[in-house]
């Protein structure tokens, strides 16, 4: 199937997220659709799913003109779609999600759920996907659960498969699988539109790259351009992918964990036993899939939540037990994995949020009254300094992008002297600016002589700031590594392999991304389209 | 540092870290159960008996009065009590979940003792299949608002317009079947008056996207304040003609209205009962095993989901709180014709909220909300038997049974259960 947008607009009030697209699938192909954050990728498949209505320009299908008055006739046409946020329901099992909306019945609507299993088996076994039909969706893993979308968008004849951001929560080696079914999908003929702003997946997988910027189509690529050709072109200016750092001058170490153990409110350990410290002047990365217990590490650190066992002391003084008050005051530093829910109040002005943890004391109140202009006085300081854009600090907070909400943040924790830094994901879903901004704050703090604990589960994150990093698996510490350890080991060690261990199996069998990145060097300089 | 440590795989053999274990329910268990002994048991009354019927005068197999000796039998009722209490305890502090039939056991054990003690030494027996019978009976209407309630939310719309529909239906089902004179015609109109109701909820909650609670408390109010109004003006002047509906009459079943007990208990009943026998089934399997219920239940879980795959989100909900309004607003035909009573002001005092309770009590199923509505059924049987037997307990407690009850059963279940998870969040695109 030829699938084809021509000049597709679609607009959010004054905001133009789609400025006339246009875009070519030719049938068998694995198509790229590169861009940042808020580039207009999402918005784009959307409208192409029948979820959004275009404001201008048309769909085609072989040619044909169609019109989608929502995700029901997409479908009927033959696409299908894998969204970041899974479209399946937690409490069905594999088999009533994949037959959702279109579900085999005896007479009397009653689901045929015989036929449904075999729906899902045929698939299954088909691609070598191993999924049990009856298992409850909510128990899977999420490389499964993402198969299970595939399974759904395939049962559906789907000739055309959007897989938005499908490698956001996966494990490199997950990552690989994927990328794996993806070359499969595409020798047995099905198209593929695979968005995502990663330039390593981009160039392993993709027959053709479109990259889009600011809602508008800015260039075409091949895969054999250079990382650094299509950062620019996603960017629209050079971008330096690396982060420049002096090697960690590591001093005592001044915090620590020791057998720090975690139980949920229904009684399963989400930490166990993890143990570890941090130096003055060093980054200790935390990676791991999302949902291995590093919230719950953070949030032990800051006093959210309590332990069941186990030590946390920061300059031989015990935090645990304390109130999150009480760690701020002892000098932790901590950014929220949310910052529009945990980091700042959205319907606050900046220059409130900028005092959130201090409006009680000097110099922002005198006997329990706020002083608002030592408040704005400050804002407007810290505004500069972090280089938040804003149009007054008065504006709330829900006002700003992303990356300046995170600098709000940013600026608010590194504003008072830290003796701990934890920042948790701190540039999830910012552009590459914000990204290059935040990295360099964080690694002033490190020279500062702070200690640094940097939760990320981007791997390129992690291995561009650590300066040691500490892989978690089901709340267990696997192992800890120093920075420059290969990325096939630590994306095994985050599916739970030991570190040794890891270090022979990646030396036996390279992820189809480890092999792009060897492969970079070579091409580095290739030309672009 | 470039030693590698992997904690995951140190032989330490530390003991694992266990969460805390809670005593509260045994010890809470046990501590009523060493109440009942020394109040039923140690402290009854000496040499009395308690009687019990069980046949009713037309039953063909009859079956005697019996009696047992108080003290005694209340006494080794609250040591069974205890000693399911103790079981409790020993699956507790063992880390065991324990038996699902601990706690039934030990409500009817208790109930028992305090049957007996209170009945200790009367005149009159109590009569137990009265006491179901009227469980059942009382039941019913908590038995349809809960199913409303379940439908709605499992479609993800808040029911607390359920108190409403039913006091609607109770009042059109009394006006219409006082004007034609037939009893089965206000079974027809009572759902008429739920869906009227349920319209204005589905309106402003589906299309106007307003808080669904408060819109579902004010069309509580609105309908007392309406039905209220009705009444005084039209139908208390002239109850001859617009509020004396006939009753439903009691249909036995052949053969199956004989047997002992069961018979007088389930089969012979009003068409209402038997209704609800068929409503109950009828949404038990259609909820979880027809596409009808998979859809709605996709819609109330996860409506985003539900739409990419084609479903439409918003007239789903529509069409499933519509239904459910029809469903609560023939609840409220017991009130009134089920009752062979006259429509009177807020009559349905508070059932909808109880109905509310049953359904998160049963899980938001059909099975689990007819078995919770019939304990608070059997809460409210009880005490307008004991109010008739008359026992030591002053009548105005026995009223508060029924919702100390609640009470405690929902609380008991709270944190255990889970709610459609987009329960009460309007659907925008």
């Amino acid at each position: 199937m030829r699938l084809e947008l021509r000049g597709v607009t679609k607009r959010f009030g004054s905001l133009v997220a789609n400025d006339h697209i246009d875009l070519v699938v030719e049938p068998g192909e694995i198509h790229a659709l590169l861009g940042e954050n808020g580039a207009g990728k999402s918005t784009l498949m959307n409208v192409l799913y029948g979820l959004y209505d275009a404001d201008e320009g048309e769909i085609l299908i072989n040619g044909t003109p169609v019109r989608f008055g929502g995700p029901g006739d997409a479908m009927a046409a033959g696409i299908g779609m894998v969204h970041q946020h899974f479209m399946l329901v937690p409490v069905f099992t594999v088999a009533e999600n994949v037959v959702l909306g279109n579900e085999p019945v005896r007479p009397g609507g009653l689901i045929n759920l015989a036929e449904a299993r075999r729906r899902v088996k045929e698939i299954s076994d088909r691609f070598g996907f191993d999924v049990d039909p009856d298992a409850m969706v909510e128990d899977l893993s999420v490389g499964a659960q993402q198969r299970v979308e595939i399974i759904k968008a395939l049962s559906r004849r789907a000739e055309v498969v959007i897989l938005d951001e499908p490698t956001a929560v996966l494990t490199p080696q997950e990552t690989d699988e994927l990328i794996a079914i993806m070359r499969q999908l595409k020798d047995a003929g099905t198209s593929i539109v695979f968005i995502t702003h990663k330039l390593r997946e981009v160039r392993a997988v993709a027959d053709r790259i479109t990259v889009i910027r600011r809602g508008k189509v800015v260039g075409s690529a091949d895969p054999s351009a250079s990382q650094t050709e299509l950062a620019s072109l996603m960017v629209g200016r050079a971008v330096d992918l690396g982060v420049h750092k002096a090697p960690a001058q590591p001093g005592e170490a001044t915090f620590s964990v020791e057998g720090l153990t975690v139980l949920d409110p229904n009684g399963v350990t989400v930490l166990d036993d993890v143990t570890f410290q941090v130096a003055r002047g060093e980054i200790l990365a935390v990676a791991g899939v999302q949902g291995n217990g590093q919230t719950e590490l953070t949030e032990v650190i800051t006093g959210l939540r309590h332990a069941a066992a186990g030590t946390v002391v920061l300059d031989g003084e015990s935090l645990e037990g304390r109130s999150v008050r009480e760690v701020l005051a002892a000098g932790v530093g901590f950014v929220p994995e949310d910052r529009s829910t945990d980091g700042l109040v959205a319907s606050f002005s900046i220059a409130e949020n900028l005092v959130l943890d201090q409006y009680d004391r000097s110099p922002y109140a005198r006997l329990g009254v706020l002083r608002p202009g030592v408040i704005r006085e400050n804002a407007e300081r810290r505004v500069v300094e972090f280089d938040v854009r804003a149009g007054s600090v008065e504006d709330h907070a829900s006002t700003l992008s992303g990356g300046n909400q995170q600098k709000v943040v940013l600026a608010r924790e590194l504003s008072r002297p830290l003796r701990l830094l934890v920042a948790s994901q701190p540039t999830r879903g910012l552009d590459v600016g914000s990204i290059e901004f935040v990295h360099t704050r964080i690694v002033a703090e490190r020279d500062h002589g702070t200690p640094v604990i940097l939760v990320s589960t981007e791997l390129d994150e992690v291995v561009a700031l650590a300066d040691r990093i500490l892989v978690m698996y089901r709340g267990r510490v696997v192992g800890i590594v120093p920075a420059g350890t290969d990325r096939d080991v630590l994306g095994l060690m985050m599916a739970g392999v030991p570190a040794d261990e890891a270090a022979i199996q990646a030396a036996e069998h390279h992820t189809a991304l480890g092999s792009a990145d060897h492969g970079s060097a070579v091409q580095e300089g290739g030309e672009a389209l | 540092m470039s030693t590698v440590t992997a904690p995951a795989q140190a032989p330490a053999p530390t003991a694992p870290v266990l969460p805390p274990i809670s005593l509260k329910a045994p010890i809470a268990y046990a501590v009523v159960a060493v109440l009942g002994l020394v109040l039923f048991g140690l402290l009854g009354p000496n040499g009395r008996t308690s009687g019990f019927a069980i046949s009713t005068r037309t039953d063909v197999i009859q079956v005697p009065v019996f009696h047992v000796p108080s003290k005694l039998s209340a006494a080794l009722l609250c040591l069974v009590a205890l000693a399911l209490a103790y079981l409790h305890y020993r699956a507790t502090t063992t880390r065991r979940r324990p038996s699902p039939w601990i706690a039934p056991g030990y409500g009817v054990a208790m109930v028992l003792a305090f049957l007996i003690w209170a009945v200790a030494g009367k005149d009159s027996v109590l009569p137990l299949t009265g006491l179901l019978a009227g469980s059942l009976f009382l039941a019913l209407p908590l038995v349809f608002g809960a199913l409303s309630g379940l439908l709605c939310e499992r479609s993800g719309v808040i029911n607390i317009a359920i108190e409403g529909q039913l006091l609607f239906g109770a009042f059109l089902a009394a006006v219409v079947a006082t004007l034609t004179k037939n009893a089965y015609f206000g079974l027809v109109a009572a759902p008429v008056a739920g869906v009227l109701v349920a319209s204005l909820l589905v309106l402003f909650a589906v299309k106007y996207r307003v808080d669904q609670i408060i819109v579902g408390v004010v069309l509580n109010v609105l309908v007392v304040g309406l039905t209220s109004y009705l009444f005084s003006t039209v139908l208390k002047l002239n109850s001859d003609t617009w509020n004396a509906p006939p009753g439903l009459p009691v249909i036995p079943i052949p053969v199956l209205s004989e047997i002992p007990v069961i018979g007088p208990v389930l089969f012979r009943q009003t068409a209402l009962v038997y209704l609800m026998y068929v409503v109950v089934a009828v949404l038990q399997v259609m909820v979880f095993r027809s596409r009808w219920g998979l859809r709605l239940r996709s819609v109330g879980e996860h409506p985003k989901a539900a739409d990419t795959v084609g479903i439409k989100v918003n007239r789903t909900r529509v069409r499933a709180v519509l239904l459910g309004g029809a469903v609560a607003g023939l609840g409220g035909a017991f009130y009134t014709v089920g009752n062979s009573l006259a429509f009177g002001k807020e009559m349905t005092n508070g059932g909808g909220y109880i109905a509310l309770a049953a359904m998160i009590l049963g899980r938001w199923r059909p099975k689990g909300a007819l078995a919770a509505a019939l304990l608070f059924g059997f809460a409210n049987s009880l005490q307008q038997q004991l109010n008739v037997i008359g026992t030591a307990v002053p009548s105005q407690i026995m009223l508060m049974t029924p919702y100390v009850v609640t009470i405690f059963a929902v609380a008991g279940v709270v944190g255990k259960v889970r709610a459609p998870a987009s329960e009460g969040i309007p659907y925008v695109k």
